[in-house]
């Protein structure tokens, strides 16, 4: 008892530059279950990826059972005892629960020796039994994963984590696709688990859920730890201020112009089942509307309805009076529909292609004459040299040079440029300053400032509540599927729109 | 609407058998001398070189990978055989020798896949034009007239059963086995439904690769073989575009072109005997020669676009869905 179990000290990670954790500091007793909380983006995620051997740290070190403890694998942690539990689960619909349990150490029959290794099929399915049943799970363990409902499959993954045999677990988000009842069932397996004496990290946003399960609670902001204690010491306020945090140390430009009246955007209960439910809102022309939510609040979701990437079952949307709802993306982006996904990695740029070609991607059309389309280069090479000056790109990147050689401020500069080239009506930007510096991000909202005092829409989606806040006319706060609350910019509050977000998984657990 | 797909998944999942009874239902409708026990005995000696070639496909296929190379693989196993036998080797060492060029061919592919890094498609389109230009250098582009000691063994039986049905039989049986109830075979599947996983999962993919891709060679060098007793001569186009019925067998017989998903017994079997009962059906009901390439282009397309739309349902079914709260 003595000894922790987990002793982590002085932690700290840095990714391009940008510092993720800084000196972080934990301890875990053995049998105990520790709640980790924190913004999206606060660096719960990192700090368990260290401790799962998915990442090393940059300083600090890490002990488990007093012995050093520096896994460079998720092997080597896994030899260990600790597990760790993704929040998109690792396992293969195609094959069956038996094989996803022992896919990298299958029972074998003794006569492998002078034999070809052949998998013991009594051994597997008894153990695969065995462990089903330790995690409550009645189905055959023949049963292949893909005919399992969610909450299974997180059942499934923890009977795989436990046949490693570990002395810690480490679960980030479980309960995220879980019904409410298959919630209660994975608590009183944890609690059970807890009983058996493994310890747990546990890393929610629901804070009822982490009351309700965990002794302990590390609350982590802008990679640092701002509060540890005994579960009792935090009530929900305590906990929500220290998540959001006082000191504002961003800067953003003042809004320069007003929304006008009319309406540009008009959503009218769109619905799609499984992600978004009765959405009804309207955008103003010159108006930054703020989307808030957690990670699989629909946010995204909803952005990709609106833009045509996701099918929706019912609703409307009208752009500028006009129904756009049936229209393929393409249409809607003659309709000055514009937007910046999520990740411009996978999905924003082409990273080996040059700043210029990822420039001239949507806007080429437009420079193209004649039945051939026969695009005009000069007048194109014009638009495209004043656009860098307009976004301020780097002065060292050339147009000719592969997007993949720019900073992160600058790649997501070229994406914006790419849809303002094709002087978009209604930007749907979805975390446009994900993992981008400082500077880069000011001038990012400059830009925003800018579109729309011209009098374009824009949907603004973020995590980080203080940009929000300083950017948006308005904003919107989502919460599993839903519109929960709307604050116009003289109700502004970090406090009411976290508490929005995290409501319902507090209704539902108490 | 979830019944509806259910449905229409169980209904994917039974084509080859449906296909096979309606196949069966036209050709015997046309002509009576389809049902003859002896015409299904011809069936499944003409697939037995097609199932071989399919199963060696299927286990590439399973890994999200293709082998072009199996036809031209097919040629120069077949070329060097014939060509030993032509000079008086004995046709045990040189069916043994063509089997060893069966493993060196896979084993280049599977070099170029994993050490290299080439795209299986590219590396293996690669080595199918260097095995057919090095099996026209050995053969001098003349057609090869093996003596009768060869084609003896194809019209062989082994315990009353037509020679060729019982390599069949054994080959598939061996790879079935070897996918059902090794750790190998099992982590084939996973590799074949997402390499990166695999990888994140502790899989040595590598290794899992250079194995299927060595296992369609040895089964190209075998179903070369078998083909060269049944015809008695190697030609300059032998093989050709076998690689292309095999991938047509193997996914008539319900594998993915996508990985993951299949299997050799009933599956490809099945698909190999569907492929050949067309081709025979087509053949005593005298349809024109110039038609059979249209036929089972169409049912090439056909299987593929089963394919797809399998895995559209698939997707459609295990669509991410938020749980609405109690």
């Amino acid at each position: 008892m003595n000894v922790p179990l987990l002793q982590v000290e002085q932690i700290g990670k840095i990714f391009h530059g940008i510092p993720v954790l800084t000196d972080v500091h934990l301890q875990l007793s053995a049998g105990s279950t520790m709640g980790i909380v924190g913004e999206n983006g606060a660096g719960k995620s990192t700090l368990m990826n260290i401790i799962g051997g998915n990442l090393t740290p940059d300083s600090g070190r890490m002990q488990l059972a007093g012995d050093n403890y520096a896994p460079r694998t998720p092997r080597d942690a896994e030899s260990a005892g600790v597990a760790f539990i993704h929040q998109e689960l690792n396992l293969f619909p195609n094959l069956t629960i038996a094989d996803n349990l022992f896919l990298t150490g299958y029972p074998r029959t003794t006569l492998s020796k002078f034999m070809l290794p052949r998998i013991d099929q009594r051994q597997l399915l008894l153990q695969s039994a065995c462990l089903l049943e330790l995690v409550g799970l009645s189905v055959s363990p023949k049963q292949r994963v893909e005919t399992l409902s969610a909450g299974e499959r997180q059942l499934v993954e923890i009977a795989k984590a436990l046949q490693l045999k570990p002395r810690l677990i480490i679960l980030d988000e479980p309960t995220t696709s879980l019904s409410f009842k298959e919630r209660l069932r994975l608590f009183s397996l944890l609690d059970r688990l807890s009983n058996d004496g493994i310890a747990m990290l546990y890393i929610s946003h629901a804070l009822a859920d982490v009351r309700r399960l965990c002794d302990a609670i590390l609350v982590l902001r802008d990679g640092k730890v701002v509060g540890q204690g005994a579960v009792e010491e935090f009530n929900n306020d305590r906990l929500v201020s220290l998540m959001v945090g006082r000191e504002s140390t961003q800067q953003f430009p003042q809004r320069s112009s007003q929304p006008s009246r009319e309406i540009a955007l008009q959503v009218e209960n769109v619905s799609q089942p499984g992600t978004v439910k009765d959405i009804t809102f309207s955008l103003r022309h010159g108006e930054v509307l703020g989307l808030s939510g957690l990670m699989g609040s629909g946010r995204t979701e909803l952005a990709r309805i609106l833009f045509g990437l996701e099918p929706m079952s019912s609703g409307q949307i009208k752009l500028h009076g006009e129904h756009v709802s049936h229209l393929s993306v393409a249409r809607r982006i003659e309709k000055g529909m514009a937007m910046l996904t999520e990740s411009r990695r996978d999905d924003g740029l082409c990273m080996h292609a040059s700043v210029e070609s990822n420039m001239s991607l949507v806007v080429e059309p437009k420079f193209s004459r004649g039945p051939l389309g026969i695009l005009s280069k000069a007048r194109l090479a014009a638009e495209l040299r004043q656009m860098k000056g307009k976004i301020q790109l780097d002065r060292n990147a050339q147009l000719k040079s592969p997007v993949q050689t720019l900073s992160g401020g600058n790649q997501q500069k070229v994406v914006l440029a790419k849809w303002l080239l094709n002087q978009p009506k209604l930007f749907i930007l979805d975390e446009p300053t994900r993992g981008i510096d400082v500077g880069a991000k000011f001038e990012i909202y400059a830009l925003i400032d800018q579109l729309a005092a011209s009098g374009a829409s824009i949907l603004f989606i973020s995590s980080e509540l203080e940009e929000l806040v300083g950017v948006c006319d308005r904003i919107l706060v989502m919460r599993q599927g839903e519109l929960k609350d709307e604050l116009d910019r003289s109700e502004f509050d970090v406090d009411r729109i976290m508490h929005a977000s995290l409501q319902a998984n507090q209704e539902n657990s108490a | 609407m979830m019944k509806n797909n259910k449905f229409w998944a169980m209904l994917l999942n039974r084509t080859p058998a449906i296909l096979l009874l309606a196949v069966v239902a036209i050709f015997g409708s046309i002509s009576g001398r389809f049902f003859e026990p002896q015409n299904f005995l011809n069936i499944l000696v003409q697939s037995s070189a097609l199932a071989i070639a399919a199963t060696g496909m299927t286990v590439v296929l399973l890994t999200a990978g293709v082998d072009l190379s199996v036809g031209s693989l097919m040629f120069v196993a077949v070329a060097l055989a014939g060509k030993m036998i032509a000079n008086d080797q004995p046709v045990w060492l040189s069916f043994a020798v063509a089997f060893m060029v069966g493993l060196a061919g896979g084993a280049l592919n599977a070099l170029l896949i994993t050490r290299f890094r080439i795209v299986a498609f590219i590396a293996t389109l690669a080595t199918l034009f260097i095995g057919r230009g090095f099996g026209l250098w050995l053969t001098n582009t003349r057609a090869m007239n093996m003596p009768d000691a060869v084609t003896a063994l194809g019209a062989s039986r082994c315990c009353g059963i037509p020679t060729p049905i019982v390599v069949m039989l054994l080959v598939t049986v061996t790879i079935h086995w070897f996918l059902v109830r090794t750790p190998w075979g099992r982590q084939v599947y996973a590799v074949g439904n997402d390499p990166d996983a695999a990888q994140k999962a502790g899989l040595r993919v590598q290794p899992i690769l250079f194995a299927a891709y060595v296992i369609c060679g040895a089964c190209a060098a075998i179903s070369g073989l078998i083909a060269l007793t049944q015809t008695g001569a190697v030609s300059p186009s032998f093989g050709q575009q076998k690689e292309f019925a095999a991938i047509a067998a193997a996914v008539l017989g319900g594998t993915s072109l996508f990985g993951g998903r299949g299997n050799v017994l009933p599956g490809t079997l099945f698909g190999a005997i569907l492929f050949q009962t067309i081709e025979n059906g087509l053949v005593i009901i005298n349809a024109d020669p110039y038609l059979y390439p249209m036929v089972l282009s169409a049912v090439i397309f056909l299987a593929v676009f089963l394919d797809t739309s399998r895995q559209h349902l698939v997707a459609n079914l295990s669509r991410r869905t938020l749980q609405s709260v109690a």
